[in-house]
């Protein structure tokens, strides 16, 4: 222990410096990295304004294709426990209670419960498969596993994985409904033509729900906290919606604040489409739908941005 | 007895001549980030040269994480500056260019961020994807990653049936997917055993070798010592002292440590023995003698056969203590 004036310092760990791994090799010769794409200078998104416009572009592709090769590996059983639960209402009601009521006077014409309640409850499916979707699990990739961190450690923005999360999750909600519609045209529930039109308003829906979940998404500390907004929001919202009875029998002020629900305005522009006739007044349906989707993403992008920049 | 202080092998591996100037890769300048009322970095600088392992040491919550949070844009300076040279000379600024640095840099975050529903295979092939890697690049380049990561026996795995140095080393991989020329580590090494531990610290050394640059946080004074060129220590958010490990060591503490524990052992801080070192401190039951030549101390203490005494040198870890203190951080 004499000789250590000299500040010890153990010696590298031996490397075999005749070998050199081949991942180093090509690390060391290529000198770009994978930069060949353009990035644009964001003037505006390194402000800390969490209210900025968003910046949005084709870099969500990347993450909503991850979550479709989640899903890829689960899809089957899960499609079945999508369908099965609406499926189940469908019978359950619409064939028990159906021969109850017998038939809805829509105005235009007679409608048997059956083609009422099967109207509804699709839109209520592509809504709850687009809730869950960005709530739950939304929350597990964000909070739980992570997942949204690392992607932000490559070139894709916080703005874009939210985006791809909206999408990702009306995808889901689209597929679920197709899947149901699929079922109700094999139950011969109905055989409109105009059904075809009712795919792009279900995607509207559930782009309209997965903004509005992801709201919530933004806020949650817990997977506890979803269950108010199930509990508070979409189940008060189903019955005021139309789903299982005509809003005419709501009270004129209940019928009015019904009229404002976005499902109310996704179930009227479905319904008569199932019913083989046009929507009356189907712009404005969507500009509801449209507003509470728009509004929605800005204001869950917001909180989100919040969420991360602390 | 030679005192051999030379820092020349700290110096990063370059090329270029040494009156050549080189440009820094990032640079950091007057880094200032307060949450609230209270300031969580202070006034930090530094540069991190292409090629060279800038380590950022201190304890917890001294502001490590804060800072490479704003090297990573994910969190924007309330002052300060940084900038990042592309690899196509472009001047780049955080978090203005954050894309376009991202894609260039190579990132372990502290906490696991592995997709637990994908092998470690598809792990590596989805995060290539993030940074527009297409299926024929991500073919040829996943095996040698999982190679490099020793994992190519866990192509198929997911990442829950992995030991934690294998989550690590998968990390790492992934991070190298986009073949980064800065890689940011913050703790890359925290819960691992020896073995792992000493595996990571290898493949570091190898990717410095080829002229990567890394920039890491640690709170191992073994792995400081043993992977970084320079050295920042931060506490309460300022930085304390920055330089090469020996050079700190060399400036900061006296070369040689007795440590001195057993009956009567506190009293000799305040004995006349206590001359023969430059620095005596008490911690707890034991005295720390720091000293240039431990010689004359080292007899004088061989006639206390009671007492139980180690002779060692200084290392990081006495000036680390020295500068940051010796008591216990709140979140530790």
């Amino acid at each position: 222990m004499s000789d250590t004036n000299t500040p010890y310092i153990e010696p590298p760990m031996a490397v075999d410096e005749s070998f050199t791994h081949p991942v180093v090799q090509a690390q060391a010769q290529a000198q770009d990295p994978i930069a060949r794409k353009r990035y644009k200078r964001s003037w505006g998104s390194h402000s800390s304004n969490p209210w900025r416009l968003p910046a949005l572009d084709a870099s969500f592709w990347p993450v909503f294709y991850r979550n479709f090769l989640v899903w890829r590996k689960l899809a089957l059983p899960s499609l079945v426990g999508n369908i099965a639960e609406p499926l189940i209402w469908l019978v359950a009601f619409g064939y028990g209670m159906g021969a109850l009521i017998g038939t809805i006077d829509m105005g235009t014409q007679q409608v048997p419960y059956l083609l009422f309640l099967a109207s509804g409850s699709i839109c209520m499916s592509a809504m709850n498969a687009a809730s869950f979707e960005a709530l739950y699990s939304a929350f597990s990739r964000m909070h739980v596993q992570k997942t949204w961190d690392g992607i932000m450690n490559a070139p894709i923005s916080l703005d874009n994985i939210v985006l791809a999360e909206m999408l990702w999750a009306s995808f889901k909600a689209v597929f679920t409904a197709i899947a149901i519609m699929g079922v109700m045209l094999a139950l011969n529930i109905s055989t409109s033509p105009k059904l075809i039109a009712a795919v792009p308003v279900l995607m509207l829906t559930g782009v309209t729900f997965s903004c509005l979940a992801l709201v919530f998404n933004a806020l949650a500390k817990g997977y506890d906290f979803f269950t108010y907004y199930f509990t508070l929001f979409l189940t008060p919202m189903m019955f005021l919606s139309g789903v299982f009875f005509p809003l005419n029998q709501l009270p004129p002020l209940v019928a009015d604040i019904a009229n404002a629900l976005p499902l109310a305005n996704a179930v009227a522009l479905v319904r008569p489409l199932f019913m083989d006739e046009w929507p009356t007044q189907a712009w404005m349906h969507v500009l509801v739908l449209l507003a509470y989707a728009v509004g929605g993403f800005w204001l869950a992008l917001a909180l989100t941005r919040k969420r991360f920049s602390a | 007895m030679t005192t051999d202080l030379l820092p020349e092998t700290a110096t990063p591996p370059t090329d270029n001549s040494p009156t050549e100037k080189q440009q820094a890769l990032m640079q950091c300048e007057h880094l200032v980030k307060r949450f609230g009322d209270t300031t969580v970095v202070q006034d930090v600088s530094f540069d991190i040269m292409p090629g060279e392992c800038v380590g950022i040491i201190g304890p917890n919550g001294a502001g490590k994480t804060t800072i490479i949070r704003m090297c990573l844009g994910l969190t924007v300076p309330d002052q300060g500056h940084i900038g990042y040279q592309s690899v196509h000379g472009q001047a780049l600024r955080m978090p203005q260019d954050a894309l376009a640095i991202k894609a260039e840099l190579g990132v372990v975050s502290q906490t696991d961020t592995l997709d637990p529903d994908f092998s470690c295979e598809e792990n590596i092939a989805v995060y290539g994807r993030y940074f527009g890697l297409n299926a024929a690049e991500l073919k040829a380049r996943t095996p040698d990653l999982l190679d490099f990561a020793v994992l190519s026996h866990k192509a198929g795995a997911r990442p829950n049936e992995l030991s934690g140095g294998m989550r690590r080393r998968l990390s790492l991989a992934r991070a190298l997917v986009n073949n980064p020329r800065l890689l940011v580590l913050d703790e890359p090494t925290t819960g691992l055993d020896p073995q792992a531990r000493h595996l990571m610290w290898e493949r570091l050394q190898q990717l410095l070798q080829v002229g990567k640059s890394i920039l890491l946080t640690t709170h191992f004074m073994d792995e400081a010592e043993r992977l970084c060129d320079r050295l920042l220590v931060i506490d309460h958010g300022r930085k304390l002292a920055e330089g090469s490990p020996r050079a700190l060591i060399a400036q900061h503490i006296e070369p040689e440590v007795v440590e001195v524990y057993g009956p009567g052992a506190v009293a000799l801080a305040t004995a006349p023995i206590r001359s023969r070192a430059d620095r005596a401190e008490v911690v707890g039951d034991t005295v720390f003698f720091y000293t240039h030549h431990a010689a004359s101390l080292l007899l004088e203490l061989a006639r206390q056969p009671q007492l139980r005494t180690l002779h060692r040198p200084a290392n990081l870890e006495d000036l680390f203590l020295k500068l940051t203190g010796r008591q216990i951080r709140e979140g530790a």
